[in-house]
């Protein structure tokens, strides 16, 4: 009987310090983590977009599209959007900026990835191709894709919505490319709905 | 490697290398093998753990006479979680490019075993002082062979040591050394090492 209580008291008193004592803690890191994702993301829109004075978030499911505007008027310079599937691996989360008349993409950026280092990480930054480390997001720099992008591989796309594989890498090459085929019609849809 | 047992250098000193908790003892693997892609990862690592180590050292072994035996195990497991979540939120609010780096890894210390078999076999049976010693001499045991294995898995991997260019453009970085298997190759070569040592200085 006395053990039992000892245990019960013992038990609780530990977990009562340890709630105390993170509940307090959360209350100093959360707004800055909160400040670090927002700034990440700010940051991830501008890099896509092309320059916009303000932006304005439509969000429909678990689907947010962030319009830059441009003052005075508010004329719409693009809409960035997270789109996220599957690589080789994990899941790829990329920002993608759309021109207003949703035929070419205005920017391009991974923000997130588990692909193999070496091969599917050229996907964000390739260090063996010194001229050019970003040559493959840059060819999504002004596609088009519509009606699809296609991806080829060893010659330089000549069609306006191809794009190159990176070699050792086609699976993620072709999963990116599939990522953006398979979800752009639904945020088309989903701009157009609220927009109009 | 005959020292003085139970002298306080020699808590200190037995972590780095009569009982390392990976070299010798083989605790903790899991973040060993995963993080140490680069000598920064290893390091952080190493950092956050220890912090959880010497923390939960400290409290247990103040707590040693209060805990019930029956319920040790769960309240160690308590206290290295809290410490654990204390690590991760604060990574996560002030360094967010480590936290990013390395991911799950950090929430994982929480199963570490170096941590819980510490507490098991040390801090519930010595002084708060003796505990944190001892802590401390495992944090730094531990930090070794991460930043060794995180250094040489970098350099060979990336050609960089600590980000800092070491091998010129002559060099064709072994991507296989900063994917999982390298760090399988790199840890069993330096097992065999230590061996290789201590058997020497056995026969002599």
């Amino acid at each position: 009987m006395k053990t039992s209580y000892r245990i019960f008291i013992t038990l609780t008193l530990i977990s009562i310090l340890s709630g105390g004592l993170l509940s307090a803690l959360n209350n100093v890191t959360e707004p800055r983590i909160k400040q670090h994702r927002v700034r990440a993301l700010k940051a991830a829109i501008s890099e896509v977009l092309p320059a916009y004075d303000y932006y304005e978030e439509i969000s429909k499911g678990p689907v947010t599209l962030y319009v830059g505007k441009k003052k005075p008027d508010g004329e719409t310079v693009g809409i960035a959007t997270r789109l996220i599937g599957s690589g080789f691996q994990g899941k790829i989360s990329i920002m993608v900026g759309i021109k207003p008349d949703f035929k070419q993409l205005s920017g391009f950026k991974v923000l997130e990835q588990v692909e193999t280092p070496g091969l599917g990480t050229k996907i964000v930054v390739d260090p063996s191709n010194k001229d050019n480390p970003f040559w493959f997001p840059e060819q999504f720099k002004g596609l088009t894709f519509l009606p699809a992008i296609t991806v080829i591989k060893n010659i330089k796309p000549s069609k306006p919505a191809e794009v190159q594989a990176i070699s050792g890498a086609t699976i993620s090459s072709k999963a990116v490319v599939s990522i953006l085929n398979s979800q752009l019609p639904e945020i088309q849809t989903i701009y157009k709905a609220k927009v109009r | 490697m005959a020292r003085k047992k139970n002298t306080l250098t020699y808590e200190v000193l037995k972590g780095i290398w009569d009982e390392n908790p990976v070299m010798v003892s083989l605790l903790g693997l899991c973040p060993t093998l995963a993080v140490t892609n680069s000598a920064m990862n290893g390091l952080t690592m190493s950092m956050a753990t220890g912090f959880v180590l010497l923390c939960s050292s400290l409290i247990i072994s103040l707590l040693r006479n209060l805990i019930p035996a029956q319920v040790r195990i769960a309240s160690y497991i308590v206290i290295i979680a809290t410490f654990v979540t204390v690590v991760d939120r604060f990574l996560a609010a002030f360094d967010p490019v480590s936290s990013r780096a390395l991911g799950p890894y950090i929430p994982l210390i929480v199963v570490n075993c170096i941590i819980l078999g510490r507490q098991e076999a040390f801090s519930a049976k010595n002084n708060p002082g003796r505990s944190l010693l001892d802590s401390f001499g495992m944090t730094l045991g531990f930090a070794a062979v991460l930043v060794i294995l995180g250094g040489i898995r970098e350099l060979l991997g990336s050609g960089t040591i600590f980000s800092v260019q070491i091998l010129g453009d002559w060099f064709n970085p072994w991507m296989i050394m900063i994917l999982p298997p390298g760090a399988f190759f790199t840890l069993g070569i330096l097992i065999a090492l230590v061996n290789l040592i201590n058997e020497k200085g056995a026969k002599r």
